[in-house]
């Protein structure tokens, strides 16, 4: 009888579950045992109950999509009967009332949400050192962060705690941990995957997606949850599609575009020196490269800062005190209930983000801020929509760095929001972007991954998977795990 | 990277009151300064030209999606109430508002 395998991915678990040499109970004992022997020193889960998870799996229908299949959940995305934080201490004590669609669809698919994933508040950082609860470490390197604000999410999956995990993404808050922590991360089309049941951070930009150990399993998490719902009026009707489909498949005839804009002075050697390789192993494999210009990359940083945090100053005027949550036990009066109860609930950097949201959206700055800002967008969006014209995909770093060490960044937000420079755009356009392993970057004398970025059309996440699939075949680099010990 | 003083001040205690949030005197120092070196950073928008351009509020856009006007369940109130910190006779309780 077969137990738990770490790194094992959806795909092959889902056969040895369907064959019977393993049980959904035995794989959720072999997993609570690897995150009992693991987790202690990498902090990515911050609530799991197995027990609830064991009942499900008793009696799942193993013929589904993902039957038995056990998914970790980012703390904004909505369990029912569990608790739900954001990682915040404003909503201690909240328990979610319903599932969100993504989770909903995913149990319709079999699969079993048994786990809660730390992350940075509200979705706020590219560290997870926001969380109310604790840091998350990476894998390979304790001393650094796991990237954030998905940070759990992607902490987990890289030192094999979860098959998969659900994270979301706002200006790179999936595929930025996937590719610190070296493993695969999906961010889908805006109105790809319902965002009812996700805490809103910044409404126009956010979107659910999978982190998983390999390509394929991505598309097959992605299969589960895509497609319209009625309860989120952005999310899109389109033909039914299975994003596995084009796996296989070799990319000749598939022209990938190379940004200059993405390949400046200052990225780290190793990191550079990484992504030229994947991108001439790309080439071998059969893709032409396009040399191609995104002219307002330049903007995006600035642009998401003051359309994200307005967005956020709106979405976070919910958390009063009032219906859910904490309540300041100081408050006298109404306003005073409002502003103690906010002060003692926010974390600094989700409070930082309110005031600058409050600021451009304030009389007299609208217009030079935030409008400006929706109009910058358009230009960034334009210089995506021209070089698709051109290319099936385009590739660059999903980070100009590979991890860095705790503490480095806190002290200077505008450092940290840099870190994001890559990854920005792609929400602001709407399209869809891929982080997968590439390789290794040695800094100060510690091998970490590095992440290859692949961006796509609105709606060509089949090919985007594709690409990535291809790549991952004719690499070693998903095979590649931390040192952490193991159940043996 | 983002080290002197600003080109930009923001008045944080005024935006805080805005926003319904109450800042300590730390936060109002370490926030001031930060604040303002991010709008320095947002000051290159201003390089580019915009004009006739349409501002974007949603990358993907859906116009005008309407669904039938029918009654549908809720979620229970008992449920609801229950993630209240402080709830009575099927009410949210919050401080005395008028006199």
């Amino acid at each position: 009888m077969s137990s738990f395998t770490p790194y094992q991915s959806i795909a092959a678990t889902r056969r040895l579950l369907r064959s019977k040499e393993l049980s959904p109970v035995e794989l959720l004992e072999g997993l609570e045992q690897q995150i009992a022997a693991i987790d202690p020193q990498i902090g990515s889960y911050v609530g799991r109950d197995f027990e609830t998870a064991k009942k499900e799996a008793a009696n799942v229908d193993l013929s589904r999509p993902l039957g038995g299949i056990p998914i970790g959940i980012k703390d904004a995305i909505s369990v029912a009967g569990q608790p739900l934080q954001s990682a915040s201490k404003i909503l201690e004590g909240y328990t979610a009332p319903y599932d969100a669609t993504a989770v909903a669809r995913l149990r319709t698919a079999g699969a079993i949400p048994f786990g809660r994933m730390n992350m940075d508040e509200f979705a706020m950082g590219s560290s997870t050192e926001n969380s109310a609860y604790f840091p998350t470490r990476n894998p390979w390197a304790l001393d650094r962060i796991p990237g954030g604000s998905s940070g759990g999410s992607a902490a987990a999956v890289a030192s094999g705690t979860a098959l998969a995990t659900l994270g979301s993404d706002t200006g790179g808050s999936i595929r930025q941990p996937a590719s610190l922590c070296g493993c695969v991360g999906l961010k889908p089309t805006y109105g790809r995957i319902s965002r009812y049941g996700l805490i809103a951070f910044a409404s126009s930009l956010d979107q659910i997606g999978p982190l998983t150990s390999t390509v394929e399993d991505s598309g097959l998490l992605l299969n589960a949850m895509a497609g319209k719902d009625a309860h989120d009026s952005t999310s899109l009707e389109l033909p039914d599609e299975d994003f596995t489909a084009e796996i296989g498949r070799d990319l000749k005839g598939l022209r990938i575009g190379i940004p200059k804009e993405y390949f400046v002075d200052g990225m780290e050697p190793g990191v550079r020196s990484s992504v030229d390789a994947a991108i001439k192993q790309l080439v071998s494999l059969g893709a032409e490269p396009v040399e191609i210009s995104l002219p307002h990359t330049e903007y995006a940083v600035a642009v998401y800062y003051i359309i994200a945090t307005a967005e956020a100053s709106a979405n976070l005027a919910r958390f009063d005190g009032v219906r859910y949550g904490k309540r300041s036990p100081e408050a006298k009066d109404l306003l005073s209930l409002y502003e103690k109860t906010r002060a003692e609930g926010f974390g600094r950097e989700v409070k930082r983000r309110i005031i600058l949201g409050t600021y451009v959206l304030s009389s007299g700055y609208y217009d030079a801020y935030y409008l400006r800002a929706q109009k910058v967008r358009t230009l960034i969006r334009r210089d995506f929509d021209q070089a698709f014209t051109k290319v099936d995909a385009i590739v660059s770093p999903t980070s100009p760095e590979t991890a860095f060490r705790f503490g480095e960044k806190t002290d200077d937000p505008l450092k940290m929001y840099l870190a994001d420079i890559f990854t920005i755009a792609t929400n602001l356009a709407g399209i869809c972007g891929l982080s997968l392993p590439c390789g290794f970057s040695n800094r100060d004398g510690e091998e970490l991954p590095v992440g290859l970025q692949l961006l796509g059309r609105p709606f060509g996440e089949s090919r985007l998977l594709r690409i990535g699939h291809a790549y991952e075949q004719a690499t070693e680099w998903n095979k590649r795990h931390p040192s952490l010990g193991s159940l043996a | 990277m983002s080290t002197g003083t600003p080109h930009h001040t923001i008045d944080v205690t005024y935006l805080a009151r805005l926003a319904r949030l109450e800042v300590t005197q730390e936060e109002i120092e370490i926030f001031g300064p930060q604040l303002g070196r991010i709008l320095d950073h947002v000051e290159q928008m201003n390089k580019l030209d915009i004009s006739g351009i349409e501002p974007t509020a949603h990358a993907i856009t859906v116009f005008d999606v309407i669904r039938e006007d029918a009654v549908t369940e809720s979620l229970p109130k008992k449920t609801i109430l229950e993630n209240a910190p402080h709830n009575a006779n099927g009410l949210f309780v919050v401080p005395k508002v008028l006199d």
